[in-house]
């Protein structure tokens, strides 16, 4: 079960902009495992996104990856017999055929925006069908039919195919009558009913991993659990990691199982999501947690809220990053040295002086 | 049970409401834009389609009359009774002394009456099927009759026919130089529009250096390139090559400004990351969004690559005879005496006009029907 499906090593991401460099990933080191949920959670600009980017490398245009690698262990079949294959992802041309089969066919990936994520010209099930068709397999596997399914995935599917697979998948993230709503264009849909078609594209071809990048940002409470539970309940089924990246920490409290704290593009804690919201360790994790409202807490008190403003990033302050605001700052450390990753506790790493005994 | 089932067709018809039901919903409430449709229509199905039928005589039919006036048609017979067949007078030729010049009066007391679908000279309809029906002629037995409703030109032949035959040219030029301007714009434009950078700036300053040629030197330097030993059919396509090489630029312009936009959006990220190829998600998902724009600028461009095809060979610049376009016709008006003595030569002029004016008012019904969200 702990058989890893994606290391992230040392990952640097740098935007050089007019004004100078900025670190949007300034090494980032966690694994996901296969099966696995893993949260990473952070303020905006914390470099999240750019990191699920990174993966897939489609970093935006003045971003590259400066360092580190991205390593991908694809499983394949050879000889009736399963052979892991390392590849990394930061050495592929990220315009290139190989890392075009990983995007959509190994590695999916959802966004924040169900409202714009649809190309409005085309149908649900048109879009569903493109990406089968582009990775030419047939997601819904057959029981004990192995032989029909090393020929389908080698032959191009047809329309009709592709158009059951995409009703079967609609039905398959609860879109009442998928018959019907195959055929409905974006605007027609709700924002739920988008970003369930945008689970069933990512899904329909049954990815090892499945990057989702704020999904339910943009949806109502209700519709946000339903899409949650679905995304559950599917990777149950399928047995497929997920990278989920939020800043609800609610929701990644329900959704994951270990969860990365991420802060100015660099990772300052990684342990389980129990830990992380029993035991936080890092003084930026613990502001996080207080900065929570609570329902039924009867208090005259003000919210809590992490003092500061989020550094200029093309100024960061030395030493730990996050030293102008710490509320355990120690005058003459925390601005001098570089905090190291520290373990903490079993499986439990944080990026702190507190913990390093200087 | 029948109650229900009701709603659940009417449920399934608003489903498939797809954004051109809408676009057509919307268009047929411009009645402007439906007479210019229904117009355009007309004129390519008789013209470019069936001008052999619709004319009355062919291409290279040459009567005895030289520079006849247009005959009037009457619905009366000889008797001066009014009869539902109509009717053409016949010509009567004289001489004017002072001018010495020939010229035709009306002979009332010939009347050739007018038949319908009556076989004429032989032709092959579409380019394949041998028949020699004509739409309306005069009766085939009498050598005599002869129907010019537009008159005729200083070699005797029928202005009607003429501007019938001269119509596919000018028309055909109009689409087929804007099929592959647009082609081209849209291809150069969405190239240009998403991969930004070098590419961009190639394209561009290419559309640029195209655009600041003046038009006229380059039409004559590229006219006169054209060796006069082609085929006059191999001239036509020439001269449409060189339209659509002066006129992709502006479309081009028109795609990028949209792609640049457009490219931003996340569903180009979200198609990327499905493992769309970049060829995939210029042509597959970018352009359709242009489309609709595109399709409006290229219906209102279609009236000026007319007018371009006009005046280059009114200019001589263009297609020449034996080839028989709208602009060769106005080529032959282009003197004061035709003017002065054949002014029913400018017939073909309306043509143009009400040519050009449909095909604005079908551009701007599509441009306020491409919109079918926006109120209005």
């Amino acid at each position: 079960m702990s058989e890893p499906l994606i290391e992230v090593k040392d990952l640097k991401v740098q935007f050089n902009v007019r004004d100078g460099i900025i670190h949007a990933v300034d090494g980032a080191t966690f694994t996901i495992n296969r099966g696995q949920t893993l949260g990473i959670i952070g303020e905006s600009g914390c470099g999240k996104s750019v990191t699920a980017k990174a993966i897939l490398r489609m970093v935006p245009r003045p971003g590259k990856v400066t360092g580190g690698e991205i390593l991908y262990h694809r499983r394949i079949k050879s000889n009736g017999s399963e052979i892991t294959d390392i590849v990394n992802i930061t050495e592929l041309d990220p315009d290139g055929e190989e890392i075009r089969k990983i995007r959509g066919g190994e590695i999916g990936m959802i966004f924040q925006e169900p409202m714009s994520s649809l190309t409005p010209v085309y149908t649900a099930g048109s879009h569903i069908g493109e990406a089968v068709g582009l990775h030419r397999l047939v997601p819904i596997r057959k029981v004990g039919a192995q032989m029909v399914e090393t020929i389908q995935a080698h032959r191009r599917i047809s329309k009709q195919e592709a158009r059951e697979i995409a009703i079967d998948m609609l039905r398959r993230v609860g879109i009442p009558k998928p018959e019907q709503r195959v055929d409905a264009y974006p605007h027609q849909l709700s924002g739920g009913q988008r970003q369930r078609v945008m689970i069933a594209i990512a899904l329909s071809c049954e990815p090892k991993m499945l990057i989702a990048d704020e999904p339910t940002t943009a949806l109502d409470v209700s519709i946000e659990a339903q899409i949650l539970d679905i995304m559950r309940e599917l990777q149950e089924t399928v047995d497929m990691a997920i990278m989920f990246i939020t800043h609800n920490l609610g929701v990644v409290a329900e959704m994951a199982e270990e969860i990365c704290v991420m802060y100015m593009g660099k990772i300052v804690e990684r342990a389980s999501a129990v830990e992380i919201f029993y035991e936080p360790q890092h003084p930026y994790t613990r502001a996080l947690l207080k900065s929570i409202p609570h329902v039924g807490k009867k208090s005259r008190e003000r919210l809590a809220s992490i003092k500061g403003m989020v550094p200029d990033p093309f100024n960061l302050p030395s030493g730990c990053v996050f030293h102008p605001r710490c509320p355990e700052y120690m005058p003459g450390k925390c601005d001098r040295i570089v905090p190291s990753w520290t373990q903490v506790g079993e499986n439990h790493w944080a990026r702190c002086l507190l913990y390093e005994g200087v | 049970m029948a109650e229900q089932k009701v709603p659940e067709t009417n449920k399934k018809r608003q489903i498939s409401q797809s954004y051109w039901s809408l676009v057509w919903w919307k268009f047929k409430k411009n009645k402007l834009a439906i007479v210019g449709g229904i117009l355009i229509i007309l004129f390519y199905s008789i013209c470019g389609l069936f001008a052999e039928f619709f004319a009355p005589y062919t291409l290279d039919y040459q009567s005895d009359y030289l520079e006849a006036r247009p005959q009037p048609v009457v619905f009366k017979d000889e008797e001066g009774n009014f009869s539902l067949r109509p009717a053409v007078y016949g010509l009567e030729e004289k001489i004017d002394q002072t001018l010495r010049k020939r010229f035709y009066e009306v002979n009332r007391t010939k009347i050739y009456p007018i038949y319908f679908f009556v076989k004429a000279e032989p032709y092959k309809l579409l380019g394949f099927i041998p028949t020699d029906i004509h739409l309306f002629g005069t009766d085939p037995a009498d050598p005599e009759a002869h129907v010019f409703l537009f008159g005729t030109d200083r070699l005797g032949r029928d202005l009607f026919s003429r501007i019938i035959y001269g119509g596919r040219l000018s028309l055909l030029i109009g689409l087929l130089g804007q099929i592959l301007t647009f082609t081209l714009g849209m291809v150069m434009g969405a190239i240009s529009g998403y991969y930004g950078g070098v590419t961009d700036v190639i394209v561009q300053r290419m559309t640029e250096f195209v655009g600041a040629f003046p038009d006229i030197p380059l039409f004559m330097a590229l006219a006169a390139a054209i060796p006069v030993t082609w085929s006059p059919i191999l001239v036509y396509f020439m001269l449409t090559l060189i339209l659509v090489f002066i006129r992709w630029g502006g479309l081009a312009r028109q795609v990028r400004g949209l792609i640049l936009s457009l490219r931003e959006r996340e569903y180009v990220l979200a198609a990327r990351s499905f493992g769309a190829s970049d060829a995939r998600l210029m042509f597959r998902h970018l352009l359709p969004g242009t489309l609709s724009h595109c399709i409006v600028i290229a219906t209102l461009m279609i009236p000026g690559m007319i007018l371009s095809e006009t005046a280059l060979s009114w200019l001589g610049l263009g297609l020449r005879p034996p080839l028989t376009s709208w602009g060769v016709l106005l080529q032959e008006v282009s003197s004061v005496r035709s003017i002065r003595f054949a002014p029913w030569l400018l017939t073909t002029v309306p043509f143009v006009l009400l040519a050009v004016l449909s095909f604005n008012m079908l551009g701007d019904g599509l441009r306020d029907a491409m919109d079918p969200y926006g109120g209005r």
